[in-house]
């Protein structure tokens, strides 16, 4: 297990920026998740560690040895990718045995025999270990997949959503396990997730990309709490945070163009007043559309209180975080 | 013409079936033709009309396999009892056998030239669209272009200047000289099928190979070379049937050493008036070689085991 640093990292692919000036450290041990939407560069940044593509400038660290133009093998990374890629001409053991029995690891017969037992445990295919990779359903090539990145121990384990092909339950099943071995292990993760209770349960960090650019890092609740702009603000949440113009109501921060409202920032029961649209009971939670002056928003229901659709409420905003029109965060009370 | 997605009818399947049937039949007739004749005797061979039913006989393989001289009938009776069946049919033409033909050498220089070129323009195609697959090479799709125009005239109209070429540089009547050539004409054939298959085998198998600890070179044997099985052996399948009835250059530029067996069949024609027997026995087990690699690797042609492994 190491610390990878990565130190002002850019990389584009002919005239589109993957990444741009990309610092960041992900500490020994540590379970990073990076957030964005597709084309941030979550995908790249994890391409750039295990060094299936060239940095265009900058440096990467792994355990303090830099590694710019090492080979992925040198580098001694697993990789668990978007698309599982099991070997289809091989079975789901020998696809399991293929990283320790190449020429770096040359793991003993005994242990890639122990080690692969342990690792099908875990992932609830032992019955499978003999089927040829190819008769899986998407289910259990995706845990082969993953099975085939934890039989190692490496400096760091790359995983790009490697859930989001999963059922709910083994998804749940999986997540647990994953952070239990990452616990156990002490191993370090970076994890592209776009699934925010993977990012909130299983993170010791997340780092927020956007078009190429980190935009934020740091602890999930930090993330969460102390977003410095909108687009980080949106990118946890359910329901998503709300972005409403600050003029509609009485108090706001100096300069601020936007107040952004998660549910916990609305307070029912007095200021202006909304119409209740739509209500969707969830089972866990109860989720009200209302519509204020026009604007749409998404909040939950208290415990206890039944809505009419058409009905009207009052809602106003408690301690909600304010943006200025570039969409940054301004610290600052309400006034 | 209508069609449907779902189960054919009864009435579709006997269609299909019977045009599959009559459509085999017309193209197995030569064949069957050839191997009716080989085992002809000459007399029948020729009569007209054609026999259809006849009594087998082995005369044109061992016409085919023997040099023979005619003997007269004094020198026929004071020889001892024929020593096997090849004597016994010689000698009721009232010849015997002088010794045994080329043939089985002319056939061997076939298999050497025909698998030895074959080997060589896969292995080397196989190397080159890997690269081209692969890797970002300046000027691609020109030098693909350039490796495809090879193909766009006939081999045999540069036949005059590979010919001087050849005979200056004493690759003439040699198998490396033919197994080189074959090798020359069939590769661009070779780079152009293999790297469409190596096309649709996902990077991500390699990706995933480079990142389980292999090198490149590694995870191209690894990964990529058992799942271009597919075309590597069509394409072997392609070049060896190119190579194996090549006839224009074999005349051309061989005539002892390295001769193949298609310029030497029709020689046999020659040897002691219309033996045609023996040039259809030649030509069936000329036959043999292609037929027995090609069901060999039958089984790689069936596409499909490489499929579904990897999230479209």
């Amino acid at each position: 297990m190491a610390e990878v640093v990565l130190s002002s990292v850019s990389k584009s692919f002919g005239s589109t920026i993957a990444l741009e000036d990309v610092s960041l450290t992900v500490p020994d041990g540590a379970f990073v998740v990076l957030l964005g939407p597709t084309g941030a560069g979550k995908t790249t940044m994890l391409r750039l560690i295990s060094g299936l593509e060239r940095l265009d400038a900058g440096d990467i660290h792994i355990g303090g040895r830099k590694v710019n133009t090492e080979t992925p093998a040198q580098r001694d990374v697993a990789m668990v990718f978007q698309q599982y890629s099991l070997y289809p001409h091989l079975t789901v053991r020998q696809n399991l045995e293929f990283p320790l029995r190449s020429p770096i690891l040359n793991t003993a017969e005994d242990e890639i025999k122990r080690k692969v037992n342990e690792v099908a445990d875990i992932l609830q295919i032992p019955h499978k270990l003999d089927n040829k990779a190819t008769e899986l359903s998407g289910g259990e090539m995706q845990r082969v997949s993953i099975g085939r990145a934890l039989v190692r121990d490496p400096s760091i384990y790359l995983m790009d959503e490697p859930l989001s092909s999963l059922d709910a339950k083994l998804r749940t099943d999986l997540r647990v396990e994953l952070k239990r071995i990452q616990a156990n292990l002490g191993a370090t993760f970076l994890y592209v997730t776009h699934d925010q209770i993977e990012a909130m349960t299983m993170a010791t960090h997340v780092g927020v990309l956007n078009e190429g650019k980190l935009v934020q890092f740091g602890t999930p609740r930090e993330i969460y709490e102390n977003p410095n702009s909108i687009y980080v603000a949106s990118r946890l949440g359910l329901p998503r945070i709300n972005i409403l113009p600050s003029e509609i109501f009485s108090s706001s921060a100096a300069g601020a163009v936007t107040t952004g409202m998660r549910p916990e920032h609305i307070r029912q029961g007095s200021g202006a007043s909304a119409e209740v649209v739509r209500v969707e009971h969830l089972g866990d939670q109860t989720r009200l559309h209302l519509t204020l002056q026009g604007h749409e928003i998404t909040t939950l229901a208290e415990p206890g209180r039944s809505y009419e659709r058409g009905s009207e409420i009052k809602i106003e905003p408690k301690d909600p975080l304010y943006f200025d029109e570039n969409g940054n965060r301004i610290f600052g009370r309400s006034i | 013409m209508s069609f449907s997605v779902t189960e054919a009818t009864t009435r579709q399947k006997w269609m299909a079936g019977t045009l599959v049937i009559l459509y085999a039949v017309i193209s197995l007739i030569p064949l069957v033709w050839i191997l009716m004749t080989g085992l002809k005797t000459p007399p029948d061979s020729i009569s007209y009309p054609p026999k259809v039913m006849f009594e087998p006989s082995l005369e044109g393989y061992v016409n085919l396999f023997t040099t023979r001289t005619r003997v007269s009938k004094e020198t026929l009776e004071s020889l001892p009892p024929p020593a096997n069946f090849a004597e016994e049919i010689v000698r009721n033409r009232d010849m015997v056998i002088a010794g045994p033909s080329k043939f089985g050498q002319r056939f061997m220089n076939s298999v050497i030239i025909g698998f030895g070129s074959t080997f060589l323009s896969v292995f080397l195609g196989t190397l080159a669209a890997y690269a081209f697959s692969r890797f970002r090479i300046p000027l691609a799709d020109d030098l693909l272009f350039f490796i495809l125009s090879t193909r766009m005239m006939p081999p045999i109209a540069v036949a005059i200047p590979i010919f001087l070429m050849y005979r200056n540089i004493g690759l003439s009547d040699t198998h490396l000289g033919m197994i080189l050539l074959y090798t020359a004409v069939n590769i661009s054939l070779a780079v152009w099928l293999l790297k469409g298959f190596i096309d649709e085998i996902p990077r991500e198998y390699e990706e995933a190979a480079l990142i389980d600890g292999y090198t490149r070179f590694q995870a191209f044997y690894k990964v990529v070379l058992p799942q271009a099985a597919t075309g590597i052996a069509s394409t072997a399948i392609f070049c060896l049937i190119f190579a194996w009835n090549e006839y224009a250059f074999a005349v051309l530029l061989t005539s002892g050493t390295a001769q193949t067996a298609p310029p030497f069949i029709p020689t046999i024609i020659g040897v002691g008036g219309l033996d045609w027997p023996a040039v259809a026995a030649g030509a069936t087990l000329f036959l043999i070689p292609v037929m027995i690699f090609t069901i060999m690797l039958r089984k790689h042609l069936l596409r499909g085991i490489t499929f579904g492994a990897v999230r479209k």
